[in-house]
Formats: C-alpha cells, sequence, structure tokens
C-alpha cells in the first residue's frame, strides 16, 4: 500500500516542482511515401503523418489528466528528408507537408528534415543541405538536424564548413525573429536514431513503422530534493540518482501507456534532465545547488560530470528501454541559471564547452552575435563533433547567429525556446583550417589518454 | 481502475459527507480514507475504485474537480498506477 507521504511526495513534485514530461515523440517511418514527383511525395507524406499522429495530442492530454502529470509537448519525428525525397528531389515541398500535418494534428513540433553525412555527401544530400535554410524559413514546425560527424567515420570537413554557412543563412532569412530559423537546427556529432527531443529528432533506419519515445523532465524536482541534503557529494550523488529513478518511472509509464493507446511500440524513455525558461526548472540552479555561486565557476564541470552520471544511474533501472540522448542538456536560453549566468559573464563560450565533455549534447541555444563569420561557426561545430568524436558520445551545436545584434543584447524566441543574451565568440580566424575542407580521420580507440 | 484522490481545504463541518456524496452520486468505491488536520487546513487521502462508474476517468477527474471547487474544495483524483510506477520497484 502507497503511504500518504508517498502520495504527497509525488503530488508536490508536480505540483510546485515542475515534474512533467517534456515531450511524448511519435516516430513515423516515411519510407513507403517515397515517389519519384515531388507533388505525390510530399502528398503521401501529409496522409502519413495526419494518419498515424491523428489522436497523438488527444491521448497526450488523457493520460496528463490520468496520472496529473503535464504532458508539455506532443512530437513527430519521421525518416530523414534527405532519403525520402532524394528520388524527386522536392525536399521543400515535403517540409510544407510536414508543417501542414503538423497544424493539422495539433502536434507542437515535427522533426526530421535531416541528413547523415557523417563520412560523405551524395550530390542529392548536397542539394539537400542547401535547401535548409529555405526549409526553415519558410515553415513553423518544422526541425532539421545533420549529423557530420562519428567515433567511426571521423568529421566530415566538407559538411562542417557548410552547415556553418546554412547556419548563417537560416540566421538571416528569419531575421525578423531573432534569426529563429537556427534554434530549429542542430548539427550533430554521433546522432541518435530514436531521440524523441527537438530540434535533433529524426526516425532512425533501423526503427519500426511506428514508435513512441518520451523524454522527462525534472530539474526542479531533482533541486529540491538537493535542497534537503547537508551531506558530502557521496551524498549528493546518491539523492539524484534516487530522484531520476522516480521521474524516469514515471516516464516509462507513461510511454506504455501511450504506445498502447496509440498502437506504437514502445520504443524508449530518454532520460535526459530538459530544463525550461520556468523558474524553479532549471539544470543551473542544480549545480549552484551543489554549492557553485554561478553556473561557469571553476568546479562546475565536476558539478555535471556528478549529475549526469547520477541521472543515468538512476534512470537506468527505471526503464526497461533507455534511449535517445539521456544526459542533463545545458541549453542557454531554456534555462532561467543559464541565462542569467551568460548575461552576468559568469558563463563563457568557452567554459560551456568544456561543460558539454561530459554531458548532452553540446553548444545548444547559445545566440551569437550576427556578424560572426561562417567559418567562425563551422568551426565551433568542428570543436564540438571533435568532443563528441574522441568521447564516444553525442554532441551537438545549435548556435543562433541573432541578425543584427550583438554582445550585450538579448535574442527573444518565446515558449519553450526562451531568450538569450548574445554571448562573445572568439575573433581569431579559423578560415584557413575550415577552407581545407576533406575529414578528419576516426579516432584511435586504445592507447587512451 | 484503482484510483487515489487528494482533499484539501479549510476546516469545517461535512468536508467528507460532501466528498462522499459526490464519490457516490459519480459510482465511485471508496476502499480506503485517510485524514489529518495541518493547521487550519483539513487533508484527506481516499483510495477509491472507478469500475462502477460509467465516466471515463478523465471526465470523472473534471467533474469531481468542479463540485470540488464549488463547496471551497481541492479535489484530485489520480489513477494509483503513477504512486506504484514511482514509489515500488
Amino acid at each position: 500500500m502507497i503511504s500518504d507521504k508517498e502520495i504527497f511526495e509525488t503530488m508536490g513534485m508536480v505540483s510546485s516542482q515542475h515534474l512533467d514530461v517534456r515531450c511524448i515523440t511519435m516516430g513515423i517511418s516515411l519510407f513507403d511515401c517515397i515517389t519519384g514527383s515531388a507533388k505525390d511525395t510530399a502528398a503521401k507524406v501529409y496522409d502519413k503523418i495526419t494518419s498515424y499522429a491523428k489522436d497523438l495530442v488527444s491521448v497526450g492530454d488523457k493520460i496528463a489528466t490520468m496520472y496529473g502529470v503535464p504532458v508539455v509537448n506532443k512530437r513527430v519525428s519521421v525518416t530523414p528528408v534527405s532519403l525520402v525525397g532524394a528520388a524527386s528531389g522536392g525536399y521543400v515541398e515535403i517540409a510544407k507537408a510536414m508543417d501542414r500535418a503538423a497544424a493539422e494534428t495539433g502536434i507542437d513540433f515535427i522533426g526530421g528534415y535531416t541528413a547523415l553525412v557523417q563520412k560523405g555527401a551524395t550530390q542529392k544530400e548536397n542539394d539537400f543541405l542547401l535547401t535548409i535554410p529555405e526549409a526553415l524559413a519558410c515553415t513553423k514546425k518544422v526541425c532539421s538536424s545533420v549529423n557530420v560527424a562519428s567515433s567511426r567515420a571521423g568529421i566530415n570537413m566538407d559538411a562542417v564548413k557548410l552547415m556553418g554557412e546554412m547556419v548563417k543563412k537560416a540566421a538571416y532569412l528569419t531575421r525578423e525573429e531573432d534569426s529563429i530559423g537556427c534554434a530549429k537546427l542542430v548539427v550533430f556529432a554521433n546522432a541518435v536514431e530514436d531521440n524523441p527531443f527537438m530540434a535533433g529528432a529524426f526516425h532512425g533506419t533501423g526503427e519500426a513503422d511506428k514508435v513512441i519515445n518520451v523524454g522527462v523532465s525534472g530539474p526542479g524536482v531533482v533541486k529540491s530534493a538537493l535542497e534537503q541534503v547537508d551531506g558530502d557529494l557521496t551524498a549528493v550523488a546518491e539523492t539524484v540518482k534516487k530522484t531520476a529513478f522516480k521521474v524516469t518511472r514515471v516516464g516509462q509509464l507513461v510511454a506504455k501507456t501511450a504506445a498502447k493507446m496509440l498502437d506504437a511500440e514502445f520504443g524508449i524513455v530518454d532520460l535526459s534532465l530538459a530544463p525550461t525558461p520556468a523558474i524553479g526548472d532549471s539544470v543551473g540552479r542544480i549545480l549552484e545547488e551543489m554549492g557553485l555561486e554561478r553556473v561557469g565557476a571553476c568546479g562546475t564541470t565536476a558539478a555535471l560530470a556528478l549529475l549526469n552520471d547520477a541521472v543515468k544511474k538512476g534512470g537506468i533501472m527505471a526503464s526497461s528501454h533507455v534511449g535517445g540522448l539521456s544526459g542533463a542538456f545545458i541549453p542557454v536560453s531554456e534555462d532561467i541559471g543559464m541565462i542569467e549566468a551568460a548575461t552576468m559573464g559568469a558563463l563563457s563560450l568557452e567554459k560551456l564547452e568544456a561543460m558539454t565533455a561530459v554531458c548532452s549534447v553540446g553548444i545548444d541555444m547559445v545566440a551569437i552575435p550576427g556578424d560572426t563569420p561562417a567559418e567562425v561557426i563551422s568551426a565551433l561545430i568542428a570543436d564540438e563533433a571533435a568532443i563528441g568524436v574522441t568521447n564516444h558520445k553525442t554532441t551537438a551545436v545549435r548556435v543562433i547567429p541573432v541578425y543584427g545584434k550583438t554582445v550585450g543584447e538579448e535574442a527573444s524566441f518565446g515558449g519553450l525556446l526562451g531568450r538569450a543574451p548574445i554571448m562573445k565568440i572568439s575573433g581569431y580566424s579559423p578560415l584557413k583550417f575550415i577552407s581545407r575542407g576533406g575529414r578528419i580521420p576516426a579516432p584511435l580507440s586504445s592507447n587512451k589518454n | 481502475m484503482n484510483v487515489i484522490i487528494s482533499v484539501i481545504g479549510k476546516d469545517r463541518v461535512g468536508i467528507i459527507r460532501d466528498v462522499s456524496t459526490f464519490l457516490a452520486d459519480l459510482d465511485v468505491n471508496i476502499v480506503d480514507i485517510s485524514q489529518t488536520l495541518m493547521g487550519e487546513y483539513f487533508t484527506m487521502i481516499m483510495r477509491a475504485n472507478t469500475e462502477k462508474s460509467s465516466m471515463p476517468i478523465d471526465k470523472l477527474i473534471v467533474a469531481l474537480r468542479e463540485k470540488g471547487e464549488k463547496v471551497g474544495l481541492d479535489i484530485n483524483l489520480r489513477s494509483e498506477e503513477i504512486f506504484n510506477a514511482m514509489h515500488r520497484i
């Protein structure tokens, strides 16, 4: 029998500590939509998404009511559009069809405007990459991702170079809205095929036809639990583990229930601690609760390593299938602790890069000056990719060179995407390095140092 | 379905009567009750079963919340599954 104390604990997590399920993401395979005609492919894509996901929002809401836990976002991820559209070349038409399907079904985001070019790109894939800025500018809910590196293949520096240019172009095309297009574009190393989180969600080629993946949240719950801990860092780690277990169990329950109600496969639960801009829902605040004056102080990387590891250890037993990105997220614009630290200068881009070596995912939702050259963005992507490839983990870059703005100003995106102070980035040029192109070979996995 | 119902409100005469009447009207069977006074607030946890109720659970939750609001009580009904998931291995 559940005790009253346990009941009140669960209720408190929801009512005052922002426990929520961040997203239920339905992965849908679009391989059977491929035709040689752009118009026909787009029509088939629209029909399949609206048919498979027609009940996604209502089921998400029903589950939220039944368990009393908010389900913040309902999302769809699809087979990489670079593959689905290769035969017809109608990539942007497919993006528009995805956007219409998202509007029709009422979901929050749709991901999968994606290419996987970690080792090399076909001519078709190069064509696709060039369409990304336009696709992001002419749609509202479509998210795009590109995998440019992996631990097995190394880093495709030609793709890295091109993506720096595409980020700049997306920023320009959406300049009226603080370059929001870049908030929906992520460049990966070691991308995963079952990620429920945006902007990087896509439905991998090894996945079933219809799959439910769930991303939990709960930075507020972890912080509240740590407020009661006066002991050493072993006690801190133990508390994070126990809390992560409880949070993940909710995700597992929601994922299984949603999969059953939607007649889909249960894919994975993503253990990531995902913050929101709301007060009391911040990963930065957890690190400060551990004893740092501000995120970005010396000790931040160690504290984050502890947190990330303990979240995984606690969560892994709570779910039958763990996957996705599974770690602590540190998106600057989406986390009030990070926003404050970046604004006051406590948190620099260089420290953020160091932090990404020990957590998921990378330089995420960071606003940089609008006049940052494309090759600097490419070089930042290369640095992050190197961290991911060398450490055998997923890393990513989602930076926003905010058109017309510079250090000291702020970009505002609204909703879960939040707001971001423009951060300083090194002005020294990597132009020659980036212009070389080619591939950085895959790293050695023995003789580690 | 087994459910947990929490009731919180300023203490007064007749809270248990009000809530149990609501539940009886909705054909929800009470299995167990515990209650306590926290300051001037009356807090009650009920375990109940909704099998006899003709209303689907999401409608039941809304109906109960609305009935509670009319008499100054915060009534929440949740599936017991979430508590079991979180606190039992």
